[in-house]
């Protein structure tokens, strides 16, 4: 007990920097709740078991590293699509540069606009996941968040909405500190594709709290891109009705540290969950995906599909879990976590597990480390494809799986178009 | 055309020579035939040739129209107009078989200093070549091979060679892996490759695809050499009495 009382003791020393914001009853609440949260199971330490792979520290200290913004001369990601624009500088609403907000089939109200009321809907649902999420892993960051957030977007989905709601981070100051909190609520049959791009902040802390009820899909595709010494940490933590789809898919590149936290819970029957990653780094770049699956109900499905291309000394961490509760049988749970090692500098870490009560289920899982497939390089090299190239190729093919998860065609196209640039960009 | 000359090579992390100086010149138009026993280096001739790692050249020489082959990267080489059809083609999942045609046709062009094929033009005559190979729509659009039959494969390796139009085609073992049907198939698709300006080194254990792909030249390798040369009747000799004869004559 004497490590968790000197851990608190550290934590509220940190936490006296800093102030919970100022908001109506509901929302006052909330925050000193998951306050209380964070000064009991104390921020992270590279000493705890979920933090086995990655340092917290710089997460978690008063001073932000500082980040140099970077141009990569690209379009915009998603530029091309046809999307409600909603854009944050440094962790903060940008009214000028976003869309109007008013929309057909969903309603999107800002975090700080919804705190000033005494009562809001968003009550039953901010930091109710997060909190949910705390059990059986604790994850300190998220109720940090949930405490000290004063920016997001609250979004109530109440049709099938064709049109996605693009949340356009961007970055400006090289030591921005951010925090943003997300609520998004699709009611029974309601439909919603969420797209996020963009660096954030030097250091980033997001949460996205996402209801699908009976019936719903929600479909989230994300890039997290392009400065090189940006940190940020994010969870999305979701709670699956009956019948209700639940995908997601991030691209990540560059950052000097990512970690992605997903909890999701399948609560009502025929249910179907699936998370993937893909990632490219090269050089000074941590990276990792902590995803939390807890089947509680009948006949669900679950993917956990994570890729990594890793070189010049990057780390990549994988720690899945698929947890089928006594009594969810008829389960289908996968997970698959590979990386493509280009050199010998770089790791990857995986922590693939699965946690089962029930007796008629079916759920596989599998890790693999390797490097570029000689034969294949060969291959291309033989019919006139040059080395560099046939590499690329070959990464495109590693991280095909992962990025296929994504069912929409175009939003697929724009992220492969992505990927390509990047390896382009690095080509000799 | 292409010009071998007392080449020796050995494994580059063993102490194990596998080719013990090889002679072999094969002139443009005409289809030369090496055929052998399991171990005697067909294989690896083959690879040598087109650039493949984890060999070590220690003495020879090979040229393609007077260019060193040794020297070159395995993309050089291809550019230069060398093609090798694998005994197994490799399976890339992830990458379409027409953006990996088209990728190789383009790096080819570029490498040689010539445009690249526009998308519609590529497509128009991918379409026609692999109508005669009776390769169709869904195949091209599959990742590289994958699921493909052996015929399949078998047949893809010949569409890649009509469409890369090399000066000198290796092929390793075309005919393993085939039923009678495929193997005329893919036979018609080299045939139709025959021209005068291209020449071809036909890899293989049997006489078999020597009926349908007819050799001006049969050579027959052991043991790390060419131990005899002949014509079209000598395949039939070794289809009739094995290679023993044959080693006991020269050993």
């Amino acid at each position: 007990m004497a490590a968790l009382a000197k851990k608190q003791e550290a934590t509220a020393a940190r936490l006296a920097e800093m102030a919970v914001p100022s908001g109506g009853q509901w929302i006052t609440e909330a925050r000193e709740a998951a306050l209380a949260r964070v000064k009991g199971m104390g921020l992270p330490e590279r000493r705890d078991e979920y933090w086995k792979f990655t340092r917290p520290d710089t997460l978690v200290q008063s001073e932000v590293a500082e980040a140099a913004t970077f141009e990569t001369g690209e379009a915009p990601l998603f530029d091309e699509i046809e999307r409600l624009k909603v854009v944050f500088v440094d962790g903060v609403f940008d009214a000028a540069q976003s869309d109007d907000l008013s929309a057909e089939g969903l309603v999107i109200e800002r975090l700080q606009d919804v705190a000033g009321a005494d009562i809001h809907w968003a009550k039953d649902l901010y930091g109710k996941l997060e909190l949910k999420g705390q059990d059986p892993v604790q994850r300190p960051l998220a109720a940090l968040n949930t405490a000290f957030a004063s920016d997001g977007l609250v979004i109530h989905v109440t049709g099938k909405v064709s049109k996605p709601v693009n949340l356009i981070y961007k970055h400006a100051e090289t030591s921005s500190d951010a925090i943003l909190h997300h609520v998004i609520k699709l009611d029974a049959g309601a439909e919603l594709t969420v797209l996020e791009n963009g660096p954030a902040a030097a250091r980033f802390n997001k949460v996205m709290e996402v209801d699908v009820a009976d019936g719903a899909a929600f479909h989230h595709v994300r890039a997290q891109g392009r400065d090189h010494e940006r940190r940020a940490v994010t969870h999305i933590f979701g709670r699956l009705g009956t019948e209700s789809v639940f995908k997601s898919f991030t691209l990540t590149v560059n950052g000097r540290l990512t970690r992605n936290e997903a909890v999701l819970e399948l609560t009502g029957d025929d249910a179907v969950a699936h998370v993937a990653g893909a990632c490219l780094g090269d050089g000074d770049f941590h990276h990792d995906d902590t995803v939390f699956v807890t089947h509680d109900a009948l006949n669900c499905e679950s993917r956990q599909v994570f890729k990594k291309v890793l070189r010049n000394g990057a780390v990549g961490v994988f720690q899945g879990k698929i947890l089928v509760k006594p009594g969810a049988q008829k389960t289908d749970g996968y997970q698959i976590s590979q990386s493509l090692l280009l050199d010998e500098d770089s790791q990857f870490l995986a922590k693939p597990e699965l946690e089962i009560y029930a007796d008629d289920v079916a759920c596989s899982h599998g890790s693999t480390s390797g490097a570029i497939d000689e034969d294949a390089l060969f291959y291309l090299r033989a019919r006139g494809v040059p080395k560099d190239i046939a590499t690329d190729l070959l990464v495109m093919s590693f991280v095909a799986e992962a990025v296929d998860e994504i069912e929409s065609e175009t939003l697929k196209d724009s992220v492969l178009a992505r990927l390509e640039g990047w390896l382009e960009r690095r080509r000799d | 055309m292409l010009e071998i000359k007392g080449l020796k090579v050995k494994l580059e992390n063993e102490d194990k020579q596998i080719l013990k100086g090889v002679d072999l010149k094969v002139e443009a138009g005409k289809v030369h035939a090496i055929m052998g026993p399991n171990g005697s280096g067909k294989s690896t001739l083959s690879y040598v040739l087109s650039g493949k790692d984890g060999y070590e050249v220690t003495d020879g020489a090979a040229t393609l129209d007077g260019e060193d082959l040794l020297e070159m990267e395995a993309e050089e080489r291809a550019a230069l107009g060398l093609f090798l059809a694998f005994q197994y083609p490799v399976e890339i999942p992830g990458v379409g078989n027409m953006t990996f045609l088209r990728t190789a046709v383009n790096a080819q062009r570029k490498a040689r200093g010539e445009e690249e094929l526009s998308a519609a033009d590529f497509l128009k005559e991918v379409r026609a070549k692999a109508k005669t190979l009776k390769i169709d729509a869904d195949m091209l659009k599959r990742p590289v091979n994958v699921g493909f039959s052996g015929g399949e494969k078998k047949r893809n390796e010949i569409l890649q060679m009509a469409m890369l139009a090399p000066k000198m085609c290796i092929l390793d073992e075309t005919d393993s892996g085939l039923d009678v049907d495929a193997m005329k198939l893919v036979s018609e698709g080299v045939n139709a490759l025959r021209d005068e300006g291209r020449g071809f080194l036909v890899i293989t254990h049997y006489q078999r695809l020597l009926d349908h792909i007819k050799p001006d030249v049969v050579h027959i390798m052991a043991d790390g050499r060419i131990i005899k040369t002949g014509g079209p009747e000598l395949a039939l000799e070794v289809e009739k009495n094995g290679y023993a004869d044959i080693l006991a004559e020269v050993a």
